[in-house]
């Protein structure tokens, strides 16, 4: 039997039955973002539909989500609402990631010095304001649309890799393999991208993992209340807050749009763990 | 009057919560081409923070120390590119020297583009001859430090440090965490390169057995102070200082012509004391089986007793 | 001759599962400890010393280790078919470890005394706090520990190496056992400091009339403190003699090679050191684990893997240059 890279890690990772349904969930979410229009049984009606002789319908075969008060089939509609949670979770990370991690390298190498200090204290700024109470704060200043919604939950998750990566750079500072290449000369470029980062790769990665969900669930709240995704553009928050004057008899206008951010959440934190723990024995 | 290195007087305080901590006080040797200089010494003695300080990675509290008649009494990040070159060190523990990330390529590839050793197309074929200077096949090179024995990274961390030519090596304990086999291989190449270049070593270790096989001269310290100093012959078999003659009779040895030449058993009392509480007078005194009171008011100096064996102890002081 | 056999390891066979496989760590270990004998265990990183004694004491994590075959007597009980129960009671009455690294050994958060009484309480059964103090305090001077009362107040972090070294061997030795197994006692401590350590776990054993197992990669500190030697390599044992015989005839060529590598007092300079390196306990390789690294090796060394074959009394040998197979 060869054994390969790939096949170790599989080995590994899948000794842990959870970990692999979190990677079957993500799949799942991903592929029905990604072919949304094909998995869709009503693609149309992810869009202005209206149809009032379908308002207001329980589950059924037809509808197994039931549909919404314009008459909307619900289940397609959150098919299509995977789209703007996993935009926002990527766009937010491809953007947050970069400043926070080159932001907590600086701070933590050339720690004591007005470096650290300076980004330090910003950072503990940021951090001190409530998360919901900042994002809210500035998608009402700007107008109410996802990109600014993306903005919003940027300006406030940066921090949290800055601080991550500070701690890890201030104790990596001092392995003999970093002091080896200060006495052999290298730059202060090399020393902090080539020495330091690439050990704390790992541990941004099983972030970046958990933090998808925890993205998306602070943009489901951001739609909830009306500053995230617009309709007729399908948002899980937003869907949630239209079917809860409903409740309880429209149930499912708002449990199925619920449930399914829960999934989500669930799904990244599941496989952010299960790589947490293959990359933790892997240096065993 | 070539020397290498030249440490005079050298000092380090550290000022600690619990008091200052005198890790080293008037340290003096020098060290000539060609030559390995042994320091040994049991934990707390200061070996380590001597070899910290002569690489720059300390700044000491005071005293000199002259490279090639130059004085580098600086930090590290104070010191001309051309001082890095020339003066390397290896570490103790093979297993963080070598960044986990980095493949033994990228390891050895550094100090030869900081330095300018070769043109960019010569790279491959300089790593090369490292890796087989320290008899390692050249496709270890695509390796990363996880897939090699503890020996193997080791040797890696002495070709790196090789790579830029330098004049004199610092080697700390480099092989106290090995197996006693791999420790021979590396110590046989290290001789062996020692040889062709005519390098200087400045060689740290506890093991004295180790020390009587690499050294041409040995010091001991303890508690920040070197307490003997002697041509490597000398020290082993007419050892002065009760300390010395302490340590040397609690070694292990493994056959009987060794037995016989190591002094009479002294039984070690007591545990070593910690340098921020030291005791007046000899810092030895307390488990010295030959102290008498004077030697707890005075402090020895350093005598030489004889050509190139100095001494610190009241006991030759006269 | 064989009453007095205190612990008998027999053809043990111990492996790890890995991705893709096994790993053939223990191929066939046999080692005996009679009452009140100090025998060494030596050889080098990843032999296999630890992974034998843990599977002695049934603290071997299984999975990933699967033990494959052979018997462990002690007192002519098989420990491999112990049920848990009867395990217990051998780790509370029968053996106990010591470990390298005596700080990694304690626990940080709670004082010596803390910890000392619990051993005693497991081991003894006793519950009243007055003669469980009693007990302690004569523990630590059993170790030889100064100011005994004040170490029982003490966090591991205040004491020294060598102090804390001796903690561990206090709570190993919390209530009598037949045999202590000392896994590089005083490695990571100072010369001298160790030579305290093995002085005291000398004379402990002598007191107690108790069996000591001495698990070192150093020669010397096995020449120095044991009366019969075993040789490791490669999860087999390759030699095994009396101390004193093992040091003035080494047959074994790697035994040999090791006497070689270390270094010697008269200066004489080290030998070259083995080639190769220790074998991949996944692809082991065959018949001998020794033979491609070894200057004497015949055609045979690939083919069949040697038994230890005695060469005088109590000196055998595991190497085709000492017999055959069809020697008896």
């Amino acid at each position: 039997m060869r054994r390969t890279k790939i096949g170790r890690w599989w080995y590994k990772f899948s000794q842990n039955p959870l970990s692999v349904a979190g990677l079957v969930i993500v799949i799942l979410v991903v592929f029905c973002a990604v072919f949304a229009s094909w998995v869709a049984p009503y693609p149309e009606h992810a869009g202005p539909y209206v149809n009032y002789n379908e308002a207001n319908h329980p589950p059924s075969l037809s509808h197994p989500f039931g549909t919404d008060v314009f008459g909307r089939d619900v289940l397609s509609r959150v098919i299509f609402a995977f789209r703007s949670s996993l935009l926002m979770g990527v766009v937010v990370l491809a953007m947050v990631v970069p400043v926070g991690v080159t932001l907590g390298l600086l701070a933590g190498y050339f720690k004591e010095s007005w470096i650290d200090i300076l980004i330090m204290r910003i950072t503990d700024i940021f951090l001190s304001v409530p998360p919901l109470i900042l994002a809210l704060a500035i998608t009402s200043v700007l107008k109410p649309n996802l990109t600014n919604a993306m903005i919003a939950v940027s300006v406030m998750w940066w921090p949290w890799y800055t601080r991550l990566v500070y701690g890890m750079a201030t104790s990596l500072r001092n392995e003999y393999f970093v002091q080896s290449a200060e006495l052999i000369g290298a730059s202060k470029f090399h020393i902090l991208f080539r020495e330091i980062l690439p050990n704390c790769v790992s541990t941004i990665l099983t972030k970046m993992t958990l933090d998808m969900g925890w993205v998306i669930l602070i943009g489901a709240a951001l739609s909830f209340v009306g500053l995230g995704e617009q309709p007729p553009k399908p948002a899980l928050g937003t869907m949630v807050a239209d079917g809860a004057k409903y409740l309880p008899e429209y149930w499912w206008i708002s449990v199925f749009p619920g449930l399914a951010i829960m999934l989500i959440v669930l799904g990244f934190n599941l496989l952010g763990d299960g790589i947490g723990d293959l990359f933790s024995l892997e240096e065993a | 009057m070539n020397e290498l290195l030249h440490v005079e007087n050298l000092r380090k305080f550290f000022v600690t919560s619990r008091g200052t901590v005198k890790a080293v006080q008037d340290v003096s040797f020098a060290i000539h081409p060609g030559e390995t200089f042994g320091l040994v010494g049991e934990s707390g003695s200061g070996k380590s923070t001597v070899a910290y300080m002569v690489m720059g990675m300390y700044r000491p509290s005071g005293g000199r120390i002259l490279f090639k008649g130059k004085d580098i009494t600086v930090p590290h990040s104070r010191r001309p590119l051309s001082l890095k070159k020339d003066l390397q060190i290896v570490f103790q523990d093979p297993g963080s020297s070598l960044n986990p990330r980095r493949s033994v390529w990228e390891i050895l590839e550094l100090p030869l583009l900081v330095h300018r050793m070769v043109d960019r197309g010569k790279v491959k074929e300089r790593v090369e001859e490292l890796l087989s200077m320290v008899e390692l096949p050249p496709d270890y090179a695509e390796k990363y430090p996880r897939a090699l024995g503890g020996g193997e990274k080791q040797m890696v961390a002495i070709a790196r440090a090789l790579s830029t030519e330098p004049s004199l090596l610092v080697l700390d304990e480099p092989t106290s965490a090995l197996d006693v086999s791999i420790q021979a291989k590396i110590i046989n190449t290290l001789v062996r390169i020692q040889q062709e270049r005519n390098l200087g070593y400045l060689f740290i270790t506890h093991d004295l057995s180790l020390m009587r096989n690499i050294a041409h001269r040995v010091a001991i310290m303890y508690l920040g102070r070197i307490m003997e100093l002697a041509p490597s012959q000398v020290f082993f078999e007419r050892p002065l200082h009760p300390y010395t003659q302490m340590l040397l009779s609690s070694i292990p040895v493994v056959s009987e012509e060794e037995e016989k030449l190591k002094p009479g058993k002294i039984v070690s009392t007591g545990e070593i004391p910690s340098p921020v509480n030291l005791p007046p007078g000899c810092p030895f005194h307390p488990r010295c089986h030959r102290a008498q009171r004077l030697c707890r008011e005075k402090e020895p100096g350093m005598v030489e007793v004889e050509e190139g064996h100095f001494v610190r102890c009241l006991l030759y002081t006269g | 001759m064989m009453q007095d056999m205190l612990l008998d390891v027999q053809d043990l066979v111990v492996h790890f599962q890995v991705y893709g496989g096994y790993l053939r760590v223990l191929d066939g270990v046999q080692l005996r400890v009679r009452r009140q004998e100090k025998v060494g265990l030596v050889g080098e990183t990843g032999c296999g010393k630890t992974t034998t004694m843990k599977t002695v004491m049934g603290i071997l994590p299984q999975p990933p280790g699967v033990i494959k075959g052979g018997k462990i007597l002690f007192q002519g009980k098989d420990v491999l078919s112990m049920r848990p129960h009867e395990l217990e009671n051998l780790r509370r009455r029968g053996i106990s470890m010591i470990f390298q690294d005596p700080t990694a050994a304690l626990n940080p958060v709670f004082t010596v005394g803390e910890q000392l009484k619990d051993a005693i309480r497991y081991a003894l059964g006793r519950r009243d706090h007055g003669s469980l103090k009693e007990v302690a305090l004569s523990a630590l001077q059993a170790v030889a520990l100064p100011d005994p009362s004040r170490i029982l107040e003490s966090y591991p972090i205040q004491l020294s190496g060598g102090m804390r070294q001796r903690v561990c061997i206090a709570l190993a030795l919390a209530c009598p056992k037949e045999l202590l197994i000392a896994d590089e006692p005083g490695t990571s401590l100072d010369v001298t400091i160790q030579d305290q350590i093995l002085r005291l776990i000398n004379r402990l054993a002598e007191e107690r009339k108790m069996a000591v197992i001495l698990i070192s990669h150093s020669l010397g500190v096995i020449r120095g403190w044991t009366e019969r030697v075993y040789v490791m390599y490669a999860g087999t044992i390759v030699e095994e003699a009396k101390t004193s015989e093992l040091f003035s005839r080494p047959l074994h060529p790697y035994t040999k090679a090791l006497m070689g590598c270390v270094p010697k007092l008269t200066g004489e300079g080290i030998a070259e050191g083995i080639p190769g390196r220790i074998p991949d306990y996944f692809d082991p390789p065959s018949g001998c684990r020794f033979h491609p690294r070894c200057a004497y090796r015949m055609e045979v060394c690939q083919l069949e893997k040697p038994r230890l074959f005695e060469v005088e009394s109590e000196h055998r040998v595991a190497c085709f240059l000492f017999g055959r197979k069809k020697d008896e």
